[in-house]
Protein backbone atom coordinates (compact mmCIF):
# COMPACT_ATOMS: atom_id res chain seq x y z
CA UNK A 1 0.00 0.00 0.00
CA UNK A 2 1.72 3.58 -1.04
CA UNK A 3 -0.83 5.68 0.86
CA UNK A 4 -0.89 5.23 4.28
CA UNK A 5 -3.48 6.26 6.88
CA UNK A 6 -1.08 9.01 8.29
CA UNK A 7 -1.20 10.44 4.49
CA UNK A 8 -4.99 10.24 4.29
CA UNK A 9 -4.98 12.11 7.08
CA UNK A 10 -2.04 14.79 5.99
CA UNK A 11 -4.07 15.21 2.44
CA UNK A 12 -7.43 15.65 4.57
CA UNK A 13 -5.76 18.60 6.56
CA UNK A 14 -4.22 20.47 3.77
CA UNK A 15 -7.86 20.21 1.60
CA UNK A 16 -9.54 21.20 5.19
CA UNK A 17 -11.54 18.33 5.05
CA UNK A 18 -12.93 16.33 8.47
CA UNK A 19 -12.89 13.02 7.42
CA UNK A 20 -14.91 10.46 9.72
CA UNK A 21 -12.61 7.18 10.19
CA UNK A 22 -14.80 5.06 8.03
CA UNK A 23 -14.42 7.90 5.37
CA UNK A 24 -11.09 7.58 5.81
CA UNK A 25 -10.45 3.90 5.78
CA UNK A 26 -12.73 4.27 2.44
CA UNK A 27 -10.34 7.12 1.22
CA UNK A 28 -7.33 4.73 1.72
CA UNK A 29 -8.81 2.25 -0.62
CA UNK A 30 -9.93 4.42 -3.29
CA UNK A 31 -6.83 6.57 -3.61
CA UNK A 32 -4.21 3.43 -3.77
CA UNK A 33 -6.51 1.61 -6.07
CA UNK A 34 -6.31 4.99 -8.49
CA UNK A 35 -3.00 5.67 -7.97
CA UNK A 36 -1.98 1.76 -8.91
CA UNK A 37 -3.82 2.48 -12.63
CA UNK A 38 -2.17 5.94 -12.90
CA UNK A 39 1.17 4.40 -12.21
CA UNK A 40 1.13 3.42 -16.02
CA UNK A 41 2.33 6.75 -16.95
CA UNK A 42 5.90 5.64 -15.62
CA UNK A 43 5.79 3.66 -18.98
CA UNK A 44 6.19 6.65 -20.84
CA UNK A 45 9.89 8.39 -21.06
CA UNK A 46 9.04 11.98 -21.07
CA UNK A 47 12.49 13.22 -20.16
CA UNK A 48 12.57 15.79 -23.17
CA UNK A 49 8.65 16.24 -23.04
CA UNK A 50 7.79 19.76 -21.93
CA UNK A 51 4.22 20.02 -19.79
CA UNK A 52 1.48 21.17 -21.52
CA UNK A 53 -0.22 23.03 -18.69
CA UNK A 54 -2.93 24.78 -20.51
CA UNK A 55 -4.54 24.31 -24.02
CA UNK A 56 -4.50 27.94 -25.15
CA UNK A 57 -0.75 27.75 -26.01
CA UNK A 58 -1.85 25.53 -28.65
CA UNK A 59 -4.77 27.13 -29.52
CA UNK A 60 -4.05 31.08 -29.12
CA UNK A 61 0.38 31.09 -29.11
CA UNK A 62 3.03 31.50 -26.51
CA UNK A 63 2.95 35.08 -26.59
CA UNK A 64 2.03 36.65 -23.41
CA UNK A 65 4.31 40.10 -23.90
CA UNK A 66 2.18 43.52 -23.42
CA UNK A 67 1.63 44.32 -26.91
CA UNK A 68 0.20 40.96 -27.46
CA UNK A 69 -3.22 41.99 -27.41
CA UNK A 70 -4.03 39.94 -24.61
CA UNK A 71 -3.82 42.52 -22.02
CA UNK A 72 -6.11 45.04 -20.91
CA UNK A 73 -5.56 48.32 -20.08
CA UNK A 74 -4.98 48.59 -16.24
CA UNK A 75 -8.10 50.74 -15.11
CA UNK A 76 -10.54 50.29 -12.40
CA UNK A 77 -14.09 49.00 -13.89
CA UNK A 78 -17.07 48.75 -11.40
CA UNK A 79 -17.67 45.52 -9.80
CA UNK A 80 -19.99 43.54 -8.25
CA UNK A 81 -21.73 45.99 -5.55
CA UNK A 82 -21.25 45.36 -2.18
CA UNK A 83 -24.79 43.88 -1.14
CA UNK A 84 -24.76 41.88 -3.89
CA UNK A 85 -21.66 40.18 -3.31
CA UNK A 86 -22.80 39.80 0.68
CA UNK A 87 -25.65 37.99 -0.60
CA UNK A 88 -25.30 34.40 -0.34
CA UNK A 89 -23.12 34.95 2.98
CA UNK A 90 -24.07 32.45 5.46
CA UNK A 91 -23.67 35.15 7.96
CA UNK A 92 -22.77 38.59 7.52
CA UNK A 93 -23.02 42.13 8.99
CA UNK A 94 -23.81 45.28 6.72
CA UNK A 95 -20.37 45.28 5.42
CA UNK A 96 -18.34 41.96 6.76
CA UNK A 97 -18.62 38.57 6.28
CA UNK A 98 -18.99 37.29 9.60
CA UNK A 99 -16.95 34.40 11.13
CA UNK A 100 -15.71 32.73 14.57
CA UNK A 101 -13.23 34.77 16.27
CA UNK A 102 -9.45 33.69 14.62
CA UNK A 103 -7.95 35.64 17.26
CA UNK A 104 -8.38 34.07 21.04
CA UNK A 105 -7.31 37.17 23.60
CA UNK B 1 -48.25 20.86 -31.62
CA UNK B 2 -46.04 17.74 -30.66
CA UNK B 3 -43.20 19.40 -28.23
CA UNK B 4 -41.19 16.24 -28.89
CA UNK B 5 -40.54 17.41 -32.93
CA UNK B 6 -40.00 21.58 -32.49
CA UNK B 7 -36.78 22.39 -33.42
CA UNK B 8 -34.85 25.35 -32.49
CA UNK B 9 -35.98 26.52 -36.60
CA UNK B 10 -39.35 25.24 -36.44
CA UNK B 11 -39.64 27.01 -33.02
CA UNK B 12 -38.78 30.33 -33.94
CA UNK B 13 -40.95 30.11 -37.23
CA UNK B 14 -44.22 28.89 -35.54
CA UNK B 15 -43.99 31.93 -33.54
CA UNK B 16 -43.00 34.22 -35.61
CA UNK B 17 -46.15 33.58 -37.53
CA UNK B 18 -48.12 33.56 -34.68
CA UNK B 19 -49.17 29.99 -34.86
CA UNK B 20 -48.42 29.70 -31.27
CA UNK B 21 -47.32 32.40 -28.72
CA UNK B 22 -43.89 32.50 -26.77
CA UNK B 23 -46.10 32.43 -23.94
CA UNK B 24 -48.35 29.25 -24.35
CA UNK B 25 -45.13 27.56 -25.70
CA UNK B 26 -43.67 28.16 -22.61
CA UNK B 27 -46.96 26.57 -20.59
CA UNK B 28 -46.64 24.14 -23.17
CA UNK B 29 -43.29 22.83 -21.80
CA UNK B 30 -43.70 23.46 -18.15
CA UNK B 31 -47.10 21.23 -18.17
CA UNK B 32 -45.12 18.84 -19.80
CA UNK B 33 -42.41 18.69 -17.24
CA UNK B 34 -44.77 18.17 -14.63
CA UNK B 35 -46.31 15.45 -16.29
CA UNK B 36 -42.85 13.56 -17.31
CA UNK B 37 -39.93 14.52 -14.76
CA UNK B 38 -40.86 12.80 -11.93
CA UNK B 39 -40.11 9.79 -13.51
CA UNK B 40 -36.59 11.47 -14.94
CA UNK B 41 -35.34 14.02 -12.66
CA UNK B 42 -33.70 15.73 -15.14
CA UNK B 43 -34.86 19.50 -13.17
CA UNK B 44 -33.47 20.95 -9.97
CA UNK B 45 -35.19 24.15 -10.17
CA UNK B 46 -38.20 26.00 -12.97
CA UNK B 47 -37.27 29.63 -13.50
CA UNK B 48 -40.82 30.24 -14.68
CA UNK B 49 -40.90 34.08 -13.43
CA UNK B 50 -38.21 34.46 -15.80
CA UNK B 51 -38.81 32.65 -18.45
CA UNK B 52 -42.81 34.05 -18.88
CA UNK B 53 -40.94 37.60 -18.50
CA UNK B 54 -38.50 36.59 -21.81
CA UNK B 55 -41.41 35.32 -23.69
CA UNK B 56 -43.62 37.94 -23.04
CA UNK B 57 -40.63 40.21 -24.33
CA UNK B 58 -40.44 37.66 -27.39
CA UNK B 59 -44.17 38.11 -27.66
CA UNK B 60 -43.95 41.56 -27.65
CA UNK B 61 -41.88 41.64 -30.79
CA UNK B 62 -43.79 38.99 -33.09
CA UNK B 63 -46.91 41.27 -32.06
CA UNK B 64 -45.73 44.32 -33.75
CA UNK B 65 -44.66 41.88 -36.61
CA UNK B 66 -41.23 42.39 -35.87
CA UNK B 67 -38.28 39.76 -37.27
CA UNK B 68 -37.67 37.72 -34.15
CA UNK B 69 -33.50 37.61 -33.01
CA UNK B 70 -32.12 33.41 -34.26
CA UNK B 71 -33.42 32.27 -30.74
CA UNK B 72 -36.74 33.82 -29.73
CA UNK B 73 -39.21 31.95 -27.89
CA UNK B 74 -36.71 28.78 -28.16
CA UNK B 75 -37.13 27.01 -25.13
CA UNK B 76 -33.67 25.75 -23.75
CA UNK B 77 -32.31 24.14 -20.42
CA UNK B 78 -29.11 24.82 -18.37
CA UNK B 79 -27.25 22.52 -16.43
CA UNK B 80 -26.94 23.71 -13.11
CA UNK B 81 -22.84 24.61 -12.75
CA UNK B 82 -23.47 27.71 -15.43
CA UNK B 83 -24.86 30.41 -13.54
CA UNK B 84 -27.94 32.54 -13.95
CA UNK B 85 -28.57 35.48 -12.01
CA UNK B 86 -31.62 35.32 -9.44
CA UNK B 87 -31.89 31.83 -10.33
CA UNK B 88 -30.42 28.89 -7.58
CA UNK B 89 -27.35 27.22 -9.23
CA UNK B 90 -26.36 24.18 -6.90
CA UNK B 91 -24.05 22.51 -9.42
CA UNK B 92 -25.63 19.14 -8.08
CA UNK B 93 -24.19 19.87 -4.75
CA UNK B 94 -25.57 19.97 -1.20
CA UNK B 95 -22.45 22.87 -0.42
CA UNK B 96 -24.33 25.50 -2.80
CA UNK B 97 -28.19 24.27 -1.81
CA UNK B 98 -29.62 27.41 -1.82
CA UNK B 99 -26.74 29.66 -3.24
CA UNK B 100 -28.49 32.45 -6.06
CA UNK B 101 -25.64 34.00 -8.08
CA UNK B 102 -25.75 37.77 -9.09
CA UNK B 103 -24.59 37.31 -12.22
CA UNK B 104 -25.25 35.32 -15.24
CA UNK B 105 -22.44 33.19 -17.07
CA UNK B 106 -22.25 34.53 -20.41
CA UNK B 107 -23.43 31.57 -22.47
CA UNK B 108 -26.70 32.60 -20.91
CA UNK B 109 -26.50 36.17 -21.19
CA UNK B 110 -25.77 35.37 -25.09
CA UNK B 111 -28.66 33.15 -25.60
CA UNK B 112 -31.08 35.28 -23.85
CA UNK B 113 -29.92 38.25 -26.01
CA UNK B 114 -30.90 36.08 -29.26
CA UNK B 115 -34.36 35.37 -27.67
CA UNK B 116 -34.26 32.02 -25.87
CA UNK B 117 -36.65 31.44 -23.46
CA UNK B 118 -34.75 29.90 -20.24
CA UNK B 119 -37.02 27.24 -18.48
CA UNK B 120 -34.51 26.18 -15.76
CA UNK B 121 -31.63 24.39 -14.62
CA UNK B 122 -30.71 20.70 -15.23
CA UNK B 123 -29.73 18.05 -12.62
CA UNK B 124 -25.86 17.13 -13.16
CA UNK B 125 -23.23 15.01 -11.22
CA UNK B 126 -22.01 17.21 -8.64
CA UNK B 127 -19.74 19.93 -9.46
CA UNK B 128 -20.20 18.12 -12.76
CA UNK B 129 -18.03 15.26 -11.59
CA UNK B 130 -19.53 12.09 -12.71
CA UNK B 131 -20.56 10.02 -15.62
CA UNK B 132 -23.61 8.79 -14.67
CA UNK B 133 -25.28 12.00 -13.20
CA UNK B 134 -25.71 9.44 -10.24
CA UNK B 135 -23.29 11.63 -8.24
CA UNK B 136 -25.90 14.24 -7.45
CA UNK B 137 -26.58 15.21 -4.38
CA UNK B 138 -30.41 15.61 -5.34
CA UNK B 139 -30.55 12.33 -6.83
CA UNK B 140 -30.12 10.77 -10.08
CA UNK B 141 -31.41 11.00 -13.46
CA UNK B 142 -33.07 8.39 -15.67
CA UNK B 143 -32.66 8.42 -19.29
CA UNK B 144 -35.64 8.69 -21.24
CA UNK B 145 -34.99 5.99 -23.00
CA UNK B 146 -35.11 3.47 -20.37
CA UNK B 147 -35.84 4.44 -17.42
CA UNK B 148 -33.37 2.33 -15.53
CA UNK B 149 -30.70 3.12 -16.92
CA UNK B 150 -28.49 6.21 -16.36
CA UNK B 151 -28.69 9.35 -18.79
CA UNK B 152 -24.59 9.71 -18.52
CA UNK B 153 -23.13 12.30 -16.90
CA UNK B 154 -22.33 14.45 -15.79
CA UNK B 155 -24.57 16.59 -17.84
CA UNK B 156 -27.52 14.32 -17.67
CA UNK B 157 -30.43 16.40 -16.62
CA UNK B 158 -29.53 18.73 -20.05
CA UNK B 159 -29.20 15.63 -22.06
CA UNK B 160 -32.72 13.75 -20.93
CA UNK B 161 -34.47 17.01 -21.19
CA UNK B 162 -34.14 17.42 -24.65
CA UNK B 163 -34.45 13.70 -25.04
CA UNK B 164 -37.55 13.54 -23.21
CA UNK B 165 -38.86 16.65 -25.06
CA UNK B 166 -38.66 18.86 -21.78
CA UNK B 167 -36.50 21.47 -23.77
CA UNK B 168 -35.78 22.10 -27.36
CA UNK B 169 -32.31 22.51 -27.31
CA UNK B 170 -29.85 22.84 -24.19
CA UNK B 171 -26.34 23.92 -22.50
CA UNK B 172 -24.22 21.63 -20.63
CA UNK B 173 -20.33 21.18 -19.81
CA UNK B 174 -17.75 18.93 -20.77
CA UNK B 175 -14.42 18.42 -18.87
CA UNK B 176 -13.86 14.64 -19.56
CA UNK B 177 -16.81 13.91 -21.94
CA UNK B 178 -19.66 15.38 -20.31
CA UNK B 179 -21.84 16.55 -23.14
CA UNK B 180 -20.77 14.02 -25.34
CA UNK B 181 -21.67 10.28 -23.34
CA UNK B 182 -25.07 11.58 -22.38
CA UNK B 183 -25.60 13.07 -25.55
CA UNK B 184 -24.91 9.38 -26.85
CA UNK B 185 -26.44 7.37 -24.15
CA UNK B 186 -29.86 9.91 -24.85
CA UNK B 187 -30.18 9.50 -28.59
CA UNK B 188 -29.09 13.17 -28.88
CA UNK B 189 -26.80 15.36 -30.78
CA UNK B 190 -23.90 16.97 -28.39
CA UNK B 191 -20.81 19.49 -29.03
CA UNK B 192 -18.21 19.95 -27.01
CA UNK B 193 -17.01 23.58 -28.99
CA UNK B 194 -12.76 24.11 -28.84
CA UNK B 195 -11.49 25.02 -25.83
CA UNK B 196 -11.42 29.08 -25.87
CA UNK B 197 -14.46 28.99 -28.37
CA UNK B 198 -17.45 29.69 -25.89
CA UNK B 199 -16.90 31.80 -22.52
CA UNK B 200 -16.21 29.83 -19.32
CA UNK B 201 -17.32 32.69 -17.43
CA UNK B 202 -20.04 31.86 -15.25
CA UNK B 203 -19.16 28.40 -15.50
CA UNK B 204 -19.11 27.02 -11.82
CA UNK B 205 -15.21 25.57 -12.58
CA UNK B 206 -14.41 22.04 -11.94
CA UNK B 207 -10.76 21.86 -13.64
CA UNK B 208 -10.12 25.08 -15.59
CA UNK B 209 -7.82 24.19 -18.70
CA UNK B 210 -10.50 21.24 -19.30
CA UNK B 211 -13.88 22.78 -18.66
CA UNK B 212 -16.04 23.79 -21.20
CA UNK B 213 -19.55 24.80 -22.11
CA UNK B 214 -21.29 23.41 -25.31
CA UNK B 215 -24.99 22.77 -26.81
CA UNK B 216 -27.21 19.64 -26.96
CA UNK B 217 -29.91 19.55 -29.79
CA UNK B 218 -32.03 17.02 -31.31
CA UNK B 219 -30.31 17.87 -34.59
CA UNK B 220 -26.50 19.15 -35.37
CA UNK B 221 -28.63 22.06 -36.74
CA UNK B 222 -29.79 23.16 -33.43
CA UNK B 223 -26.79 22.55 -32.40
CA UNK B 224 -25.26 25.12 -34.85
CA UNK B 225 -27.82 27.41 -34.27
CA UNK B 226 -26.80 27.52 -30.33
CA UNK B 227 -22.90 27.78 -30.72
CA UNK B 228 -23.25 30.16 -33.75
CA UNK B 229 -24.93 32.49 -30.17
CA UNK B 230 -22.34 31.45 -27.70
CA UNK B 231 -19.16 31.35 -29.08
CA UNK B 232 -16.95 34.03 -29.71
CA UNK B 233 -14.07 36.37 -27.39
CA UNK B 234 -15.16 37.37 -24.09
CA UNK B 235 -13.01 39.72 -22.15
CA UNK B 236 -14.52 38.22 -18.64
CA UNK B 237 -12.88 34.96 -19.91
CA UNK B 238 -9.08 35.76 -20.50
CA UNK B 239 -8.84 31.96 -21.98
CA UNK B 240 -11.54 32.60 -25.14
CA UNK B 241 -9.73 32.74 -28.36
CA UNK B 242 -9.55 35.82 -30.33
CA UNK B 243 -10.53 33.82 -33.56
CA UNK B 244 -13.55 34.26 -36.44
CA UNK B 245 -16.56 32.68 -35.85
CA UNK B 246 -17.79 31.51 -38.80
CA UNK B 247 -21.66 31.09 -39.93
CA UNK B 248 -21.48 27.44 -38.59
CA UNK B 249 -25.15 26.79 -40.46
CA UNK B 250 -24.45 27.65 -43.47
CA UNK B 251 -21.46 25.54 -43.01
CA UNK B 252 -22.96 22.46 -42.33
CA UNK B 253 -24.68 21.79 -45.66
CA UNK B 254 -21.44 21.82 -47.55
CA UNK B 255 -20.68 18.65 -48.90
CA UNK B 256 -18.09 16.31 -47.09
CA UNK B 257 -17.00 14.85 -50.22
CA UNK B 258 -13.21 14.80 -50.18
CA UNK B 259 -13.02 14.33 -46.51
CA UNK B 260 -10.57 12.37 -45.20
CA UNK B 261 -11.48 10.62 -41.73
CA UNK B 262 -9.12 8.78 -39.46
CA UNK B 263 -10.67 6.00 -37.91
CA UNK B 264 -7.81 5.56 -35.10
CA UNK B 265 -7.47 1.29 -33.90
CA UNK B 266 -6.99 2.44 -30.57
CA UNK B 267 -10.76 3.42 -30.37
CA UNK B 268 -11.78 0.00 -31.62
CA UNK B 269 -9.91 -2.21 -29.51
CA UNK B 270 -11.07 -4.46 -26.23
CA UNK B 271 -13.68 -3.19 -24.29
CA UNK B 272 -15.94 -1.83 -27.08
CA UNK B 273 -19.44 -3.23 -27.47
CA UNK B 274 -19.89 -5.62 -30.49
CA UNK B 275 -22.63 -3.33 -31.18
CA UNK B 276 -21.39 0.20 -30.67
CA UNK B 277 -18.39 -0.80 -32.91
CA UNK B 278 -21.03 -2.41 -35.97
CA UNK B 279 -23.15 0.95 -35.41
CA UNK B 280 -19.83 2.81 -35.49
CA UNK B 281 -19.00 0.69 -38.58
CA UNK B 282 -22.31 1.45 -40.29
CA UNK B 283 -21.89 5.14 -39.42
CA UNK B 284 -18.38 5.29 -41.18
CA UNK B 285 -20.04 3.67 -44.30
CA UNK B 286 -22.95 6.39 -44.23
CA UNK B 287 -19.66 9.02 -44.43
CA UNK B 288 -17.60 7.22 -47.29
CA UNK B 289 -21.16 6.80 -48.98
CA UNK B 290 -21.38 10.70 -48.96
CA UNK B 291 -17.83 10.79 -50.64
CA UNK B 292 -15.15 10.70 -47.24
CA UNK B 293 -12.31 9.04 -47.39
CA UNK B 294 -11.81 6.47 -44.36
CA UNK B 295 -8.38 6.36 -43.11
CA UNK B 296 -6.77 4.04 -41.06
CA UNK B 297 -4.74 6.43 -38.37
CA UNK B 298 -3.00 5.44 -35.11
CA UNK B 299 -3.15 7.68 -31.55
CA UNK B 300 -0.77 5.63 -29.29
CA UNK B 301 -0.96 7.67 -26.25
CA UNK B 302 -4.76 6.65 -26.15
CA UNK B 303 -4.37 3.94 -22.80
CA UNK B 304 -2.84 7.09 -20.85
CA UNK B 305 -5.92 9.60 -21.76
CA UNK B 306 -7.41 8.06 -18.54
CA UNK B 307 -4.25 8.69 -15.54
CA UNK B 308 -3.27 11.27 -17.09
CA UNK B 309 -6.80 13.07 -16.69
CA UNK B 310 -7.43 11.49 -13.34
CA UNK B 311 -4.56 13.65 -12.41
CA UNK B 312 -4.62 16.96 -14.28
CA UNK B 313 -8.36 17.38 -13.59
CA UNK B 314 -8.36 16.17 -9.97
CA UNK B 315 -5.46 18.75 -9.37
CA UNK B 316 -7.47 21.45 -10.87
CA UNK B 317 -10.59 20.55 -9.19
CA UNK B 318 -8.90 20.59 -5.60
CA UNK B 319 -7.62 23.65 -6.20
CA UNK B 320 -10.98 25.29 -7.88
CA UNK B 321 -13.25 24.15 -4.58
CA UNK B 322 -10.71 25.19 -2.41
CA UNK B 323 -13.43 27.92 -2.52
CA UNK B 324 -16.43 26.57 -0.88
CA UNK B 325 -15.15 27.33 2.77
CA UNK B 326 -18.68 28.08 4.52
CA UNK B 327 -17.32 31.80 4.27
CA UNK B 328 -18.65 33.58 1.85
CA UNK B 329 -21.49 31.72 0.13
CA UNK B 330 -23.05 28.02 -0.10
CA UNK B 331 -23.31 25.56 3.50
CA UNK B 332 -21.87 26.73 6.48
CA UNK B 333 -21.67 24.03 9.22
CA UNK B 334 -23.98 24.49 12.41
CA UNK B 335 -21.31 22.66 14.39
CA UNK B 336 -18.43 24.66 13.49
CA UNK B 337 -16.95 26.54 16.92
CA UNK B 338 -13.77 27.87 15.33
CA UNK B 339 -12.73 29.30 11.99
CA UNK B 340 -11.17 26.00 11.09
CA UNK B 341 -14.25 23.89 11.75
CA UNK B 342 -16.08 26.08 10.11
CA UNK B 343 -13.94 25.42 7.01
CA UNK B 344 -13.43 21.42 7.57
CA UNK B 345 -16.90 20.60 8.74
CA UNK B 346 -18.57 22.63 6.56
CA UNK B 347 -16.58 21.14 3.45
CA UNK B 348 -17.17 18.23 4.82
CA UNK B 349 -20.65 18.07 5.40
CA UNK B 350 -21.19 19.81 2.18
CA UNK B 351 -19.27 17.99 -0.20
CA UNK B 352 -20.18 13.94 -1.62
CA UNK B 353 -18.34 11.17 -1.56
CA UNK B 354 -16.83 11.52 -4.97
CA UNK B 355 -16.06 15.24 -4.73
CA UNK B 356 -13.96 14.20 -1.54
CA UNK B 357 -12.45 11.55 -3.41
CA UNK B 358 -11.35 13.77 -6.37
CA UNK B 359 -10.50 16.76 -3.88
CA UNK B 360 -7.86 14.17 -1.78
CA UNK B 361 -6.40 13.01 -5.00
CA UNK B 362 -6.32 16.40 -6.37
CA UNK B 363 -4.28 17.46 -3.10
CA UNK B 364 -1.99 14.71 -3.12
CA UNK B 365 -0.63 14.32 -6.91
CA UNK B 366 0.57 17.91 -5.82
CA UNK B 367 1.54 18.14 -2.66
CA UNK B 368 5.41 18.31 -1.76
CA UNK B 369 7.34 15.03 -2.91
CA UNK B 370 4.39 14.14 -5.56
CA UNK B 371 3.78 16.97 -7.52
CA UNK B 372 7.12 15.97 -9.75
CA UNK B 373 5.81 12.57 -9.87
CA UNK B 374 2.05 12.75 -10.71
CA UNK B 375 1.31 16.17 -12.06
CA UNK B 376 4.23 17.33 -13.50
CA UNK B 377 4.51 13.53 -15.22
CA UNK B 378 0.80 13.75 -16.14
CA UNK B 379 1.55 17.50 -17.98
CA UNK B 380 3.65 15.94 -19.93
CA UNK B 381 1.75 12.85 -21.04
CA UNK B 382 -0.90 15.69 -22.29
CA UNK B 383 1.69 17.74 -24.51
CA UNK B 384 2.22 13.54 -25.92
CA UNK B 385 -1.55 13.12 -26.64
CA UNK B 386 -1.41 16.59 -28.16
CA UNK B 387 1.00 15.64 -30.32
CA UNK B 388 -0.64 12.46 -31.91
CA UNK B 389 -3.90 14.68 -32.81
CA UNK B 390 -1.09 16.89 -34.74
CA UNK B 391 0.43 14.26 -36.30
CA UNK B 392 -3.25 12.76 -37.59
CA UNK B 393 -4.30 15.99 -38.16
CA UNK B 394 -1.57 16.02 -40.59
CA UNK B 395 -3.15 13.38 -42.42
CA UNK B 396 -6.68 13.72 -41.84
CA UNK B 397 -9.41 16.42 -41.69
CA UNK B 398 -11.73 14.59 -38.87
CA UNK B 399 -10.97 11.53 -36.38
CA UNK B 400 -13.98 9.32 -36.42
CA UNK B 401 -14.68 6.91 -33.32
CA UNK B 402 -17.33 5.45 -31.07
CA UNK B 403 -18.53 8.04 -28.14
CA UNK B 404 -18.57 5.25 -25.51
CA UNK B 405 -17.66 1.46 -25.18
CA UNK B 406 -20.92 0.61 -24.20
CA UNK B 407 -24.30 1.97 -24.36
CA UNK B 408 -26.20 3.33 -21.17
CA UNK B 409 -25.39 0.90 -18.42
CA UNK B 410 -27.72 0.48 -15.35
CA UNK B 411 -28.12 2.62 -12.00
CA UNK B 412 -26.10 1.46 -9.94
CA UNK B 413 -24.34 -0.82 -11.76
CA UNK B 414 -20.89 1.12 -11.25
CA UNK B 415 -21.30 3.25 -7.96
CA UNK B 416 -18.80 0.77 -5.88
CA UNK B 417 -15.84 1.00 -8.12
CA UNK B 418 -14.96 4.50 -8.87
CA UNK B 419 -12.41 3.45 -11.17
CA UNK B 420 -15.01 1.11 -13.56
CA UNK B 421 -16.58 4.84 -13.82
CA UNK B 422 -13.64 6.33 -14.42
CA UNK B 423 -12.65 3.68 -17.98
CA UNK B 424 -16.45 4.70 -19.49
CA UNK B 425 -14.69 8.00 -20.34
CA UNK B 426 -12.16 6.04 -22.41
CA UNK B 427 -13.04 7.70 -25.55
CA UNK B 428 -13.73 11.40 -25.20
CA UNK B 429 -11.15 12.38 -22.47
CA UNK B 430 -8.42 12.73 -25.02
CA UNK B 431 -10.00 15.79 -26.91
CA UNK B 432 -10.59 17.62 -23.29
CA UNK B 433 -7.13 17.56 -22.80
CA UNK B 434 -5.69 18.57 -26.15
CA UNK B 435 -8.56 21.21 -26.65
CA UNK B 436 -10.26 19.86 -30.13
CA UNK B 437 -13.72 20.22 -30.39
CA UNK B 438 -15.92 16.93 -30.43
CA UNK B 439 -19.45 15.56 -31.15
CA UNK B 440 -21.54 13.07 -31.11
CA UNK B 441 -24.17 11.77 -33.26
CA UNK B 442 -26.57 9.27 -32.78
CA UNK B 443 -25.93 6.95 -34.87
CA UNK B 444 -28.55 3.46 -34.38
CA UNK B 445 -29.20 1.63 -31.92
CA UNK B 446 -28.47 -1.38 -29.58
CA UNK B 447 -31.04 -4.43 -29.98
CA UNK B 448 -32.32 -3.71 -26.79
CA UNK B 449 -32.99 -0.40 -28.43
CA UNK B 450 -30.71 1.77 -26.36
CA UNK B 451 -28.97 4.71 -28.43
CA UNK B 452 -25.41 4.89 -29.54
CA UNK B 453 -23.57 7.71 -30.67
CA UNK B 454 -20.71 8.19 -33.09
CA UNK B 455 -17.85 10.88 -32.16
CA UNK B 456 -16.66 13.18 -34.49
CA UNK B 457 -13.05 14.99 -33.38
CA UNK B 458 -11.81 17.88 -35.42
CA UNK B 459 -8.60 20.42 -35.61
CA UNK B 460 -8.83 23.37 -32.86
CA UNK B 461 -11.39 25.86 -34.07
CA UNK B 462 -12.96 23.56 -36.95
CA UNK B 463 -16.41 22.97 -35.41
CA UNK B 464 -17.99 23.64 -39.16
CA UNK B 465 -16.13 20.69 -40.14
CA UNK B 466 -17.42 18.08 -37.36
CA UNK B 467 -20.61 19.99 -37.71
CA UNK B 468 -20.61 19.30 -41.10
CA UNK B 469 -19.93 15.83 -41.08
CA UNK B 470 -22.55 15.29 -38.52
CA UNK B 471 -25.19 16.55 -40.93
CA UNK B 472 -24.03 14.01 -43.19
CA UNK B 473 -24.26 11.35 -41.15
CA UNK B 474 -27.81 12.51 -39.88
CA UNK B 475 -28.95 13.16 -43.24
CA UNK B 476 -27.91 9.59 -44.31
CA UNK B 477 -30.53 7.96 -41.81
CA UNK B 478 -33.61 10.16 -43.23
CA UNK B 479 -33.99 7.47 -45.50
CA UNK B 480 -34.30 4.60 -42.96
CA UNK B 481 -38.34 4.58 -42.51
CA UNK B 482 -39.08 4.34 -38.93
CA UNK B 483 -35.74 4.53 -37.65
CA UNK B 484 -35.91 5.84 -34.52
CA UNK B 485 -32.17 7.14 -34.53
CA UNK B 486 -33.52 10.08 -35.80
CA UNK B 487 -36.82 11.92 -35.34
CA UNK B 488 -37.78 13.75 -38.64
CA UNK B 489 -36.82 17.21 -38.50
Amino acid sequence: MRVTSKDVQYVADLAYLELTAEERARMERDLNSILDYVDRLNELDTSKVEPLAQVSQLTVGHDLSLDSGHWREDEPRPSLPREAALGNAPQATDSFFRVPKVIER
Amino acid sequence: MDLNLLTVSSTVTAIQERQITAAALVENFYARIDAEDRKIHGYLTLAKDRALAQAAHIDRIADRGNPLPPLGGVPIAVKDVISTKGVRTTAGSRILENYVPPYDSTAVARLEHAGAVILGKTNCDEFAMGSSNENSAYGPVHNPRDRERVPGGSSGGSAASVAAGMSVAALGSDTGGSIRQPAAFCGVVGLMPTYGRVSRYGLIAFASSLDHIGPFGKSVKDVALLLQQIAGRDPLDATTADVRVPDFVSEIGEPVKGLRIGIPHEYFGDGLDREVREAVEDGIQRLAKAGCEPVPVSLPHTAYAIPTYYVVATAEASSNLARYDGVRYGYRSPHAKTLAEVYRRSRDEGFGTEVKRRIMLGTYVLSAGYYDAYYLKAQKVRTLLARDFQQVFEKVDAVVTPTTPTPAFRLGEKTEDPLAMYLADIYTVTADLTGIPGISVPCGESSGGLPIGLQILGRHFEEATILRLGHALEHSFADRVGASAHRKI
